[in-house]
């Protein structure tokens, strides 16, 4: 059996298709994680360690255990305590916790690089604590992260093919759906393959651009 | 649990583990050649290198295992299946700890090097006995989490009817429909599989440090996030 290159090119379409719901799941669950992994980091700094401790713990273990796991487990198991969502929004959400316990690390690290005299100053100026995170601390911490977050935007893209484990067809899914039809699955899967290289490179490129223009703390 | 279910438990833990030592043992080695050669003076030792790196950490290790499970055996060669999890697994590895590899070799301070050049070193000697010895010690905290990623991505493999552990819980679900449990327990087991893997990297990293004469703080079980 040859390889053709027609065939990568016959599967372009169900390609676009897939990476539509490629970018889908990134999107939302991007957003998920980047709120949820603001949540996770002011509870770990929560001075209540029956807060800090058990958010800590189960940050960490859900950072070390496999997405294809978690993604079973929420596709399996949601529906049995009722609660229905389709397979995208499960591997969305599935996708954003996973990764919010990532982005929480890095807001940590962004908070803790904020100098202690920033903390000191807003004390010294009786600003009470929603004034003190949102207009001095979160403005300096945020753009000292907007490059490792934005690693994160690739990172997610990347693992979206293991959304086909509970039925989402992306791009990988739609390359063996053709696989399966024709059997042929070598120019399908290339073609998938090709697709993620230059959408996850055009990612890096724009990152690095944002990185060069709101990478910098504004004084 | 029979002790027929047992059987696939042990058969999957025992591939989850082969696959994480023999991928990381082979992602090693691919990091440190390309993060070497990022080092390298010679443009296209550094242009091959940056290639590697690029691509691997740009293409979703899944498609890479789809890859060489499907496309290869068009060009005539057929993989075994579990060699083709761990090379998939250590070529996709191997370019981020490659990076890694990079940023610590560059972070040794010049004058070292130029002292190595002083007391007349051969480039061979310089790598081995000055710059690797310090390189290594702060290589090891990023190669913790590299390790954890590597493990996690085994799972993948059971996609490809590898019996890996996520595999064999598959089988122990579809035979005892105890859905809920059968999934928590084998997030539970990848949690300790990891505390495991990141407490024998803890002891590597004092075993490092000491031979520096350098001490590390103690604690087992910490993980700290280096930035991405």
């Amino acid at each position: 059996m040859n390889f053709e290159w027609s065939g990568v090119w016959d599967a372009m379409p169900t390609m676009l298709d897939g990476l539509l719901v490629a970018l889908a799941a990134t999107g939302i669950g991007y957003v998920i994680a980047l709120i949820l992994g603001l949540v996770f980091a002011f509870l770990r700094r929560s001075g209540n360690r029956w807060v800090s401790m058990p958010v800590g713990f189960l940050v960490e273990f859900i950072r070390s255990t496999p997405l294809l796991v978690q993604l079973f487990f929420f596709f399996y198991v949601l529906p049995l305590i009722g609660i229905s969502a389709s397979p995208l929004a499960t591997g969305a959400f599935a996708l954003g916790l996973h990764y919010a316990t990532y982005t929480s690390e890095v807001y940590r690290s962004g908070i803790d690089g904020v100098p202690p005299g920033q903390w000191e100053a807003a004390t010294a100026l009786n600003l009470s604590t929603r004034r003190t995170w949102t207009n001095v601390i979160l403005p300096q911490a945020i753009p000292r992260v907007v490059p490792a977050l934005g690693n994160y935007v690739i990172a997610m893209f990347k693992d979206t093919p293991q959304l086909l484990a509970i039925t989402v067809v992306e791009m990988l899914g739609g390359a063996i759906a053709i696989g399966s039809e024709t059997f042929r699955y070598s120019e399908p899967i290339a073609a998938a393959g090709l697709v993620y290289l230059v959408v996850a490179l055009l990612m890096a490129w724009v990152a690095r651009i944002v990185e060069r223009r709101y990478g910098q703390v504004r004084v | 649990m029979s002790s027929g279910l047992m059987s696939y438990v042990w058969e999957g833990l025992g591939n989850t583990l082969l696959l994480t030592v023999f991928g990381a043992l082979l992602g090693l080695v691919f990091a440190f050649i390309a993060g070497l050669a990022r080092s390298s003076e010679r443009k296209w030792v550094r242009g091959i290198a940056m290639v590697y790196t690029e691509v691997f950490r740009g293409f979703p290790s899944l498609v890479l295992l789809f890859a060489l499970i499907f496309i290869v055996p068009t060009f005539g060669y057929q993989l075994n299946p579990l060699f083709a999890g761990i090379l998939a697994l250590a070529l996709n590895i191997g370019a981020y700890a490659a990076e890694v590899v990079r940023g610590a070799v560059k972070a040794v301070p010049p004058g070292q090097i130029e002292a190595a050049i002083a007391l007349n070193f051969t480039p061979l000697q310089r790598l081995r006995k000055v710059i690797l010895p310090q390189a290594v010690v702060a290589m090891i905290p990023p190669f913790t989490n590299n390790l954890i990623e590597l493990l996690k991505a085994t799972s993948l493999v059971s996609l490809v009817y590898i019996s890996d552990l996520t595999f064999s819980a598959q089988l122990i679900r579809a035979s005892t429909g105890e859905t809920a449990l059968v999934f928590f327990g084998l997030l539970v087991g990848y949690g300790v599989i990891a505390l495991f893997f990141t407490a024998i990297m803890k002891l590597l990293e004092r075993m490092a440090a000491r031979a520096l004469g350098r001490t590390v703080p103690s604690g087992f079980f910490g993980r700290k996030e280096v930035a991405a």
